[in-house]
């Protein structure tokens, strides 16, 4: 996941540059095979599980669909989902480019140790996460008597869902750009000092525009998660009907409620949203191949 | 270290003051958090309720519902989930929030019955026809026989399942401690999802079709006969079941802060009166009330029960005998 899009910049512009020509000797049944073998996978555990969503959902028909999403709970799951998704991804874009560009571009140390925290949500499971929340949030927690005493509410209300979500999408944008940010090194930026520029002015016109397409592959990635999250957003969630339930919770209360055709009305939302963000990340590849092979031309 | 703190508080702070317009309501919000067999009573009586104190006293009220394994639900209340009251599976989810001081040591005596205004049972649902010929309990343990129940750790109604059986093998001629243990044992044995509230349990046994059995409220087995329909599942009442009496009350420590503790005691009252006993008659809850039971009696099949204070001496004793850590369930799963 992390680090695709760094093969797929470096990599695409390599190959449109030479002519691929008998890549492989093998005989024709046998690439028929692999590629029938490969085809069979991708229908039966994506396309089927994909189109059965909206099958599913469109059972009962269109009424029924909008109906479901018209519900004042399912807006209101939708609006929190979408309120999550709008803040902790800039908080973790500015984080990410931060933490990527202080890690490769410059020396420090505990340089390891903060690469592999960052790794730290990709490898802790969500439910902990939200657990650690509680722990630290809740009532019995550390500081739950004082956001008690101050009537501030953190876990079972929104910022819980939010804290929990960041936890979670933390390392996207920074997993997507250190490698990229690696390979392109930091002569251009040395360049730029040797010429005079300022840090910000360094960071604005040199480096930016260099990890663009990279830093929106990140966000893309980062906002799929963001809207997506089940696990760690459930520990913390409290389940309030219209108030702290995001879609994918919305989804299990209501499959779990026999309203199969409204479950799977909002599941093909949140995979229409998915897909939506499939378009994006190939339309972000497709142009930065396009910059990248740009540059090497010009 | 403590300026860290301190800037982490003041972010915080300042996320929790900018989200706070979202979650408060000019209207009067109530939260309750009950088990998870009861969403479909709550919406209905949610409204009714909402419908009388408009009418009574003008204001327009609006019920919140959160719902799930009625011991993870009291966690929550624990940890800090606002709940105006609580409509918990068993009196000993409502005890452990007492115990950390939300609720006042003595809120079972504060409503009529126990505090539970409404009871139910244990029983079976099966596949239509009964095609393992599952009669009664000691029948879910002879070999071959897959059965679905929750995780009593978790769920409240899974609880109730375990007490139910082991006091069907007290009660038996004969019948002792050590033969209780046996037949539970061997329930267990075939138990092959352990899931974590009573709905995702139904959900396995109904949607997912795995079992031959699910060990289950009465109200669910009749729910989801009604829902899915009388030519998938037969529901067979065992000859001796327990008496299961999920508990309500008002959470003093919530109703004090929010000032609401007049609403949410209202609430609770009117799930006893003839309109919110017909409510949970007909979401297949046994109503206290006399009369109302009389109505709705052809709903109920006529079974033997047994409470939890003649068999089992209390909730806390039994929780701590049965659920405790290293208690008579580990004890069991280990063994298994």
């Amino acid at each position: 996941m992390a680090g695709g899009i760094s093969t797929a910049l470096g990599a695409k512009s390599v190959r449109s540059g030479q002519k691929v020509n008998g890549a492989t000797q093998e005989s024709p049944w046998v690439r028929r095979l692999i590629i029938g073998t490969g085809l069979f996978y991708f229908a039966l555990f994506l396309l089927l599980p994909l189109g059965s969503v909206f099958v599913e959902a469109f059972r009962k028909g269109l009424d029924v669909y909008l109906a479901a999403l018209m519900d004042p709970d399912a807006l209101s799951a939708i609006k929190l989902t979408l309120i999550v998704a709008v803040i902790s991804v800039p908080l973790n874009l500015v984080f990410g480019v931060a933490a990527a560009w202080a890690i490769t571009k410059f020396n420090f140390p505990g340089k390891r140790i903060l690469i592999t925290m960052i790794d730290l949500p990709f490898s802790v499971s969500p439910v902990i996460a939200g657990l650690i929340f509680v722990l630290v949030f809740g009532a019995q927690g550390w500081f739950g008597s004082w956001f008690l005493d101050n009537d501030v509410k953190i876990i079972f209300a929104i910022p819980g869902i939010l804290l929990a979500t960041i936890f979670v999408t933390f390392p996207f944008v920074a997993r997507e750009l250190i490698p990229l940010m690696e390979a392109q090194g930091k002569e251009e930026e040395e360049a730029a000092i040797v010429l005079g520029a300022r840090g910000w002015q360094v960071f604005r016109f040199v480096t930016l525009p260099n990890i663009l397409w990279g830093v929106i592959y990140g966000v893309v990635l980062c906002n799929a998660r963001a809207m997506g999250e089940f696990g760690a957003v459930s520990v913390v969630s409290g389940h309030i009907r219209g108030e702290t339930n995001s879609m994918p919770l919305h989804v299990e209360i209501l499959y779990n409620e026999y309203n199969f055709a409204a479950a799977f009305a909002v599941a093909s939302l949140l995979a229409i949203l998915a897909l939506l963000t499939l378009l994006i990340k190939t339309f972000v590849e497709w142009k930065a191949a396009k910059v990248n092979s740009e540059l090497k031309e010009g | 270290m403590a300026i860290t703190r301190k800037s982490l508080l003041t972010v915080l702070l300042g996320i929790s003051v900018a989200f706070s317009g979202l979650t408060a309501h000019a209207d009067t919000t109530l939260l309750n958090v009950s088990y998870d067999p009861t969403r479909e009573l709550y919406k209905d009586f949610n409204a009714v309720f909402a419908n009388h104190w408009k009418k009574e006293t003008g204001e327009t009220l609006n019920v919140r519902a959160s719902h799930g394994g009625s011991g993870k639900q009291a966690r929550a209340v624990i940890d800090g989930l606002d709940a105006d009251v609580v409509t918990l599976a068993l009196a000993y989810d409502v005890d452990a929030i007492a115990q950390k001081g939300l609720i006042a040591p003595n809120w079972i005596k504060r409503l009529p019955d126990n505090s539970a205004p409404y009871t139910s049972t244990i029983v079976f649902l099966v596949r239509k026809g009964n095609p393992k010929g599952i009669k009664d309990w000691n029948d879910l343990a002879k070999p071959g026989i897959e059965v679905v129940t929750p995780n009593p750790k978790t769920s409240g109604g899974a609880r109730w399942n375990f007490l139910a059986a082991w006091g069907y093998a007290l009660k038996q001629p004969s019948g002792n401690d050590q033969k209780a243990r046996e037949l539970v044992t061997n329930i267990y044995k075939n138990v092959k999802v352990l899931d974590s509230g009573a709905r995702g349990s139904l959900t396995t046994f109904t949607e997912r079709g795995i079992g031959d059995v699910l060990i289950s409220w009465e109200n669910e087995a009749y729910l989801s006969i009604k829902e899915l329909g009388p030519d998938k599942f037969d529901i067979v009442t065992p000859s001796l079941s327990i008496l299961a009496e999920p508990s309500v009350a008002v959470v003093d420590k919530v109703v004090d802060r929010r000032g609401t503790r007049k609403v949410a005691t209202a609430y609770l009252e009117y799930l006893y009166t003839p309109i919110g006993q017909e409510v949970a008659a007909r979401h297949y809850y046994r109503p206290r009330n006399k009369e109302i039971a009389a109505k709705y009696s052809g709903n109920f099949a006529k079974v033997k029960l047994f409470t939890i204070d003649q068999v089992f001496g209390g909730w806390d004793k039994a929780q701590k005998t049965y659920f405790g850590d290293g208690g008579v369930f580990d004890q069991i799963i280990t063994a298994k």
